[in-house]
């Protein structure tokens, strides 16, 4: 299993053949469109990390420089107080977002992988619809359906509640797609040694499979953590006790954003920080799922 | 009863019930999927015929509602026209941006590789931390660093309100939705580049294979078909849902709906209005849509490298 697990594509050699016959200017001129473009990339983030660092005197200073000459945590200092001053603690905040981020991306895993499983290794009879039903549902996002999705949430009863958050997230396709195409490159002989052993399909699932696709499982919780730490539907839970961080901190910062944004800019960067540190501590795992996660024409 | 040695043979019933355990596996995930993405649709097709607020019973209308959007609604021509536009943008150009940087970069040592690819990626992850930036960046007076930068060096001469200005919100918003558009479909580019055999560039050296670009089309890009096939989805579904960065940046609705998209006229209609009827009708034109594309560009890419 381990040598499924790492097929070692990312630790190829570069083609050093091919190098050779390309031309000098090409590259030089390639990467230089890189590096404009990396800039423009990278440019709004690191505005947003010094104008939270400034002091007041050098933020209303004009006109506004790229660069902090005194950096300073006191944006920092006051995000927190006004946090702490707000109506619902940040503590429950906190707690709400680790919530439904864990569960939610908990049960969207183990749920999708048992049904990629057979859909990846099975050729049962109803196969290519079920599966053609779930590519479709690729394209049935939030944006597009929330109208309809809030008809639904409210006739079961579960408006504004956790349940509201959480039940959606659980029947996304992606997350399915991604472990399916994992799985099916799988050897078929490393299942067949489990089933000849009379192991059951749900002993298959969770003693082999499961364990053989950390990389797309991993892949998974990534984008599922990333879209619950983001966004969550503001319009099915509307009891501020049950709101995420990202939302209380984007409320600061849309009422401070022109006044004091200082904070607000501190609050950005504190946000963006989960995610980025998510992404890039796993960034190997999602290259490799991502070889499996094409759709043959 | 492995995919390679299944024996099609019984009726469709034996087979089901040899298979027993696999729609047992299938089923809650069947469940959630059936009830939260599909009924949706299901219902938002429903509902597209008929009259409906969640307060009174809905009132059938048959083809009102598709009527008054195309007939009637002039806001919802511009929505349509607007998203047209930033689907071009989102499209195509953000897609060929995703593989021509991929392609780039995958040359490079696997630590910077991996660097560029997580700069190119993450601004898609920040979401919603960045609006407040590029509010700040955009700012319609002289502390609003694009104003200061442009009047400084004597293109304006005195400060736009790049985000209120009905001739300026589109370009606007276009270009920040661009610079967060590097999304799942970059990451599958920079996969596919990485699987591609070495031993084909090499034939394609024997070959008579000149320069990087002729290597590219003849055996890159075919190699890499299944990638292309998956990120286009992922691009077509992000081009056509643009609402945040509208919400955001310009304001629901923005000024003369300048910033209006078909996603942002169903937020209108659907959260504000309580008009689900219409909404729902809005929401199927916008799947029928994206479904429409999909299937075009599907047959486009598989005569990729021919």
């Amino acid at each position: 299993m381990k040598q499924v697990a790492k097929r070692g594509i990312l630790h190829r050699k570069g083609r050093v053949g091919m190098k050779k016959r390309r031309s000098r200017t090409g590259s030089v001129l390639l990467f230089l469109l890189i590096f404009l473009l990396a800039a423009f990339m990278a440019f709004p983030l690191y505005y947003t990390v010094i104008q939270s660092l400034k002091p007041i005197e050098e933020i209303f200073r004009f006109p506004p420089t790229l660069y902090v000459s005194r950096p300073v945590l006191d944006n920092y200092g006051e995000m927190f107080r006004i946090l702490a001053n707000m109506w619902v603690p940040l503590s429950r905040y906190l707690f709400n977002t680790l919530f439904i981020a864990v569960l939610g991306t908990g049960l969207h895993v183990l749920v999708a992988g048992m049904a990629a499983y057979p859909l990846a290794k099975h050729d049962f009879p109803g196969r290519d619809l079920i599966f053609g039903v779930i590519m479709l549902g690729l394209l049935f996002v939030n944006q597009v359906t929330f109208v309809p999705s809030f008809v639904i949430i409210s006739k079961l009863g579960i408006l504004n509640t956790y349940l509201a958050y959480l039940l959606p997230t659980i029947g996304v396709s992606l997350g399915l797609f991604l472990m399916r195409q994992f799985i099916s490159q799988l050897p078929d002989s490393m299942l067949e040694a489990a089933k000849i052993d009379g192991a059951s399909e749900h002993r298959v699932f969770f003693s082999i499979v499961f364990p053989s696709i950390k990389p797309a499982v991993i892949t998974v919780i990534i984008f599922q953590f990333i879209n619950l730490w983001n966004g969550l539907p503001s319009d099915v839970v509307y009891n501020e006790e049950l709101k995420s961080l990202t939302q209380a901190m984007s409320q600061i910062t849309a009422a401070n954003a022109y006044a004091r944004y200082g904070p607000s800019m501190a609050a950005s960067v504190i946000m963006m920080i989960p995610p980025i540190v998510i992404f890039v501590s796993l960034q190997s795992q999602v290259i490799e799922t991502m070889t499996s996660a094409g759709i043959k024409g | 009863m492995m995919k390679s040695q299944t024996i099609k043979t019984g009726t469709l019933l034996q087979r089901m019930r040899r298979h027993r355990e696999s729609y047992l596996l299938m089923l809650p995930y069947l469940l959630f999927f059936t009830v939260f993405t599909l009924a949706p649709v299901v219902v938002a097709f429903f509902l597209s015929f008929m009259e409906y607020n969640m307060l009174q019973p809905p009132r059938f209308v048959f083809l009102a509602n598709y009527i008054r959007m195309f007939l009637e609604d002039n806001v919802f021509l511009t929505a349509v026209s607007n998203t047209l536009k930033i689907a071009v943008v989102i499209g195509p150009v953000s897609y060929m941006l995703c593989f021509f940087i991929a392609w780039v970069i995958n040359d490079l040592k696997p630590a910077a590789r991996a660097l560029l690819t997580a700069l190119f990626y993450i601004p898609t992850v920040v979401g919603g931390a960045a609006w407040a930036v590029w509010r700040l960046l955009l700012s319609g007076d002289q502390y609003g660093l694009l104003n200061n930068i442009l009047m400084s060096v004597g293109i304006i001469y005195e400060p736009m309100a790049w985000l209120t200005e009905e001739a300026t919100i589109l370009p606007v918003l276009i270009i920040v939705q661009l610079w967060m558009s590097m999304g799942i479909s970059f990451l599958s580019f920079i996969a596919g580049m990485q699987t591609v055999d070495i031993s084909l560039y090499e034939a394609g050296m024997m070959d008579g294979i000149k320069n990087r670009f002729q290597e590219l089309w003849y055996i890159t890009l075919p190699a890499m078909v299944p990638q292309l096939l998956f990120g286009a989805i992922m691009q077509i579904i992000s081009a056509f849902t643009v609402a945040d960065v509208s919400v955001q940046l310009a304001g629901l609705p923005s000024t003369n709906y300048a910033g209006e998209t078909i996603v942002t006229h169903i937020m209108d209609y659907g959260s504000i209005r309580y008009e689900f009827g219409y909404a729902c009708a809005m929401s199927v034109v916008l799947v029928l849509l994206m479904q429409g594309v999909r299937a075009l560009v599907t047959k486009m890419l598989s005569k990729v490298g021919t």
